[in-house]
């Protein structure tokens, strides 16, 4: 716990800018990587591997701040460890995977870089805000090799352009991620887990006039006629709305044990989808308005983030899928495929495609890092 | 139509009369008659914002009324390579609405219709010159309202609050205005229709939406907003504490946030701001106290019940001297009352004052506090202060008479020096009022030359040639070479013994 960050001259963080400034003379390219956990999301990486782990530890951690300062490589179980000790979290509750796999019991070995270039939120993330919603500053490495500060340490801060709040989800095509500084939060006082069977269209409806009254709603989830509500916040509401709300009170112990499930994505429907995987399916992750009805798409439908975010296991062909989730107006991620020559992430319209290219040209001239992860067409 | 025709001919020779002559004829088939303005006494109104001490008069001021003529006008302006200034309301407070001597001012007064309203999605589609108290308005039949609620909500437009990333008295909770906007439509400076972020919680590619909120009018112009519309609490209490001694104050702040409280408010006045307002407003506020902080509850009445009782234990626990919390609406609201009048009230007991917005670490309010009165001693001027506690966020309000110019230079030094003191504290020069013009040379205090010249590629990228609002936020070289001030450290550094400026 130290009063400002602590500032050291970094052999790790020379290491990396010279890999950088060498990449860039032999114009090769670099594929940044933490615990490599997340390497199936995304276009296939390439380039030299380059690793972040060396720059690690927590910088600056004060509980009454609700800010710690954490250097990229750092294990976010390390992280969260640290947090918990004093009764806070990453709201956002990010996914935590296994290295080459999620078999359930294998060691979790992400970093606090990846959670931050990869963008994903879980099971809390419609109530609580994403990833970006919570990254307060970052310290960047970009294709000049330069290490370059944004944002900071206060909740406020308005000073130039937002470019921290832009690596969240980025992965890792504007530069190294060398440290961030993340909003925590107490964990919530309290929590309860009610289920409802009701069918899809009918739990969308719900869920969407519960969210339009004051009522503790964090996480939600239907699969096959089920939904299930979590409420989190101080007891005495969490308790008034458990009662106004009805349905089936989810044991304590059983609840946590399906709320980390989904959010590590070891759930019963992610093991199922990661098994159809070899009969030629795939799973793609829809980003919707919450209000949008079931899409009349063929395959096995989870519903999260009170309509938010719909994951469909289908064989359907991408531009269906892709057709589908613009009509509703959001859009659909190929999140696990093993053809992924459709696109993994949506195409962009213009102007927007042409920001994109400039923006990468903006932080890596040379195309360093991580070339077509996001988009193929970034490449300069 | 001869453009000339238009201008008195005896000023035909300026460079400036020309270069306005030349784009009142581009703009003139644009726009109807009555959206142009361009004589000196129609574009006096537009020659500042709300931070008066800095003035321009620009070329002439559009006031388009449809999309189709921004995009005209935008085209225009990109084809003659003059900049353009969007503006909302005009109620920015560091300039960054100046006008360019040599661009056109792009009033959006005229987007100021709500789209639609949907209480099922919790969402409103609004026009951007809508004011943000009016979302609130419209959607309270709803049982909803816009969280982010600036100061100046009874004025500022939400096009004004995006470019700015506006707070205001309950972010801590709720968020700024980043946390509250799904999406964006607005044109490039090519006149190109584009839209950042979506209905839905997230976009395909990078996140560019966090990029165009808070980028004051340097990236794209908005015409067009849809904000998260949020279930109005059912009760919200609030409680007044006093305190004899500000680092008591300031311990008593971070000891709420230690005990997992997260407050709707948490606000905080110092002895010569309380006395200002109480004879403003006349709240009861107590005028023996040297801080007084504001702590509001909200959500279900049990929720509130537990939280102020919560609060009160940790309040009495940090040595309040003397607690109140309010029984009903009305007094909750003569609590509030002197908080949000501190500006006006400033007003009254000072010909000037120049608000400060910089944020610090919740742990230094006190060490601020007292940094400042040492600062009163060295300048010659009085402060008063307000602090948005909760997350840091300081108001000092220095007073001064701006007849006098050795007053007006002795403010100026006084505020830098504040900004300065907060970037050493780890903090920002800026919290939720933007840049603009005002804080430009801070900047060269937060950020390195090669961060700067980041940004600057980050604004080409959007706007290759520099044209939308040119020569704001971002420093160049040369005035931080003027400024002198070294760059203050901060994040992870390589080579901390190289000299850094």
């Amino acid at each position: 716990m130290t009063d400002s960050p602590a500032i050291v001259e970094d052999a790790a963080l020379r290491a990396l800018i010279e890999r950088v400034q060498q990449a860039r003379a032999a114009r090769s390219s670099l594929c940044i990587h933490g615990g490599n956990t997340k390497a199936f999301y995304g276009h296939e990486p390439r380039g030299e591997p380059l690793d972040t782990r060396a720059l690690a530890g927590i910088s600056s951690y004060e509980p009454t701040e609700l800010v710690v300062t954490v250097r990229a490589g750092t294990a976010l179980a390390e992280l969260e460890a640290v947090l918990a000790e004093q009764g806070q979290c990453l709201a956002f509750e990010p996914p935590r995977f296994a290295p080459g796999g999620n078999d359930a019991g294998t060691v979790r070995g992400g970093t606090v870089g990846g959670m931050v270039a990869a963008g994903l939120s879980g099971p809390s993330r419609a109530a609580v805000g994403a990833v970006r919603d919570h990254v307060l500053g970052a310290t960047l490495l970009n294709g000049k090799a330069e290490v370059l500060s944004f944002g900071g340490q206060v909740m406020k801060n308005v000073a130039g352009y937002d470019v921290s709040r832009v690596l969240a989800g980025s992965m890792g095509v504007l530069g190294v991620i060398c440290e961030v500084s993340l909003k925590v939060l107490p964990r919530p006082a309290a929590t309860a887990t009610l289920r409802f069977e009701m069918d899809q269209a009918r739990a969308l409806r719900q869920l969407n006039e519960w969210g339009g009254r004051p009522l503790p709603l964090h996480a939600s989830a239907w699969w096959q006629g089920m939904l299930v509500l979590r409420l989190a916040g101080a007891s005495a509401a969490v308790g008034a709305a458990a009662q106004a709300l009805g349905g089936e009170v989810v044991p304590e112990e059983q609840a946590a044990d399906f709320w980390n499930g989904l959010r590590d994505q070891r759930d019963e429907y992610f093991v199922s989808a990661r098994a159809a995987l070899d009969s030629g399916a795939a799973l793609w992750r829809l980003s919707l308005p919450p209000t949008a009805p079931p899409l009349a798409l063929a395959g096995d439908c989870l519903v999260e983030w009170g309509g938010g975010q719909r994951w469909v296991s289908t064989r359907l062909p991408a531009a269906t899928v892709r057709d589908a989730a613009a009509a509703a107006g959001g859009h659909a991620t190929l999140y696990l495929g093993r053809d992924r020559s459709a696109g993994v992430f949506a195409p962009l319209k213009s102007p927007l495609d042409r920001i994109h290219r400039e923006l990468k040209r903006a932080f890596d001239p040379d195309g360093v890092f991580n070339p077509g992860r996001l988009y193929p067409e970034l490449c300069p | 139509m001869g453009s000339s025709a238009a201008l008195p001919a005896s000023a035909a020779a300026s460079p400036r009369t020309q270069r306005q002559a030349d784009v009142l004829a581009a703009l003139q088939p644009l726009l109807p008659a009555h959206a142009l303005l361009w004589r000196s006494e129609d574009t006096v109104p537009y020659e500042c914002d709300g931070l008066t001490a800095y003035r321009e008069q620009p070329l002439l001021v559009a006031l388009p009324e449809t999309e189709a003529q921004v995009a005209a006008v935008l085209r225009a302006c990109h084809a003659l390579k003059v900049p353009v200034v969007a503006r909302g309301a005009g109620t920015g407070l560091s300039g960054g609405a100046l006008p360019h001597a040599l661009g056109v001012t792009l009033s959006l007064a005229k987007f100021n219709k709500i789209l639609s309203l949907d209480k099922l999605s919790r969402t409103a589609v609004v026009q951007c010159g809508v004011r943000n108290l009016a979302i609130s308005e419209a959607a309270a039949p709803l049982g909803l309202y816009y969280a982010p609620d600036p100061s100046s909500q009874i004025a500022c437009t939400i096009g004004g609050n995006v470019a700015e990333n506006s707070g205001g008295v309950h972010c801590l909770k709720y968020g700024l205005t980043l946390h509250n906007v799904l999406r964006v439509r607005g044109f490039t400076i090519e006149g190109e229709a584009v839209e950042f972020g979506s209905e839905a919680l997230d976009c395909a590619g990078l996140d560019l939406l966090a990029l165009i909120v808070g980028s004051e009018g340097m990236l794209a112009v908005i015409t067009e907003v849809t904000v998260k519309l949020v279930p109005k609490p059912q009760l919200a209490r609030c409680i007044m504490a006093s305190f004899d001694d500000i680092r008591k104050a300031g311990d008593a702040v971070a000891q709420i946030i230690a005990a997992g409280i997260i407050p709707a408010g948490l606000e905080m006045m110092d002895k010569p701001m309380t006395a200002a307002v109480e004879g403003f407003v006349h709240a009861g506020y107590d005028l023996d106290a040297e801080a007084i902080l504001l702590c509001e509850s909200d959500g279900t009445p049990e929720e509130v019940e537990e939280e102020i009782d919560r609060m009160l234990d940790v309040l009495s626990g940090s040595g309040a001297t003397r607690m109140e919390v309010s029984k009903d609406e009305a007094q909750r609201l003569k609590f509030w009352s002197g908080r949000k009048n501190a500006f006006p009230a400033s007003g009254r007991i000072s010909p000037d004052y120049m608000c400060m917005d910089s944020t610090i670490p919740r742990r230094r309010l006190a060490d601020m506090l007292l940094a400042i009165q040492g600062m009163e001693q060295k300048y010659g001027l009085r402060c008063a202060n307000v602090f948005h506690a909760g997350d840091g966020n300081l108001h000092p309000l220095i007073l001064f008479d701006a007849n006098d110019p050795d007053q007006l230079h002795r403010c100026e030094l006084f505020g830098a020096d504040i900004l300065e003191t907060s970037v050493a504290m780890g903090g920002t020069v800026t919290g939720e009022h933007g840049v603009g013009i005002e804080k430009l040379s801070s900047m060269c205090v937060q950020f390195s030359p090669e961060e700067r010249e980041q940004m600057f590629a980050v604004k080409r990228a959007f706007d290759s040639a520099e044209l939308l609002n040119p020569g704001k936020v971002i420093p160049l070289l040369s005035r931080c070479a003027e400024y002198g001030k070294m760059h203050v450290k901060k994040g992870l550094l390589p080579f901390p013994e190289l000299p850094r400026f």
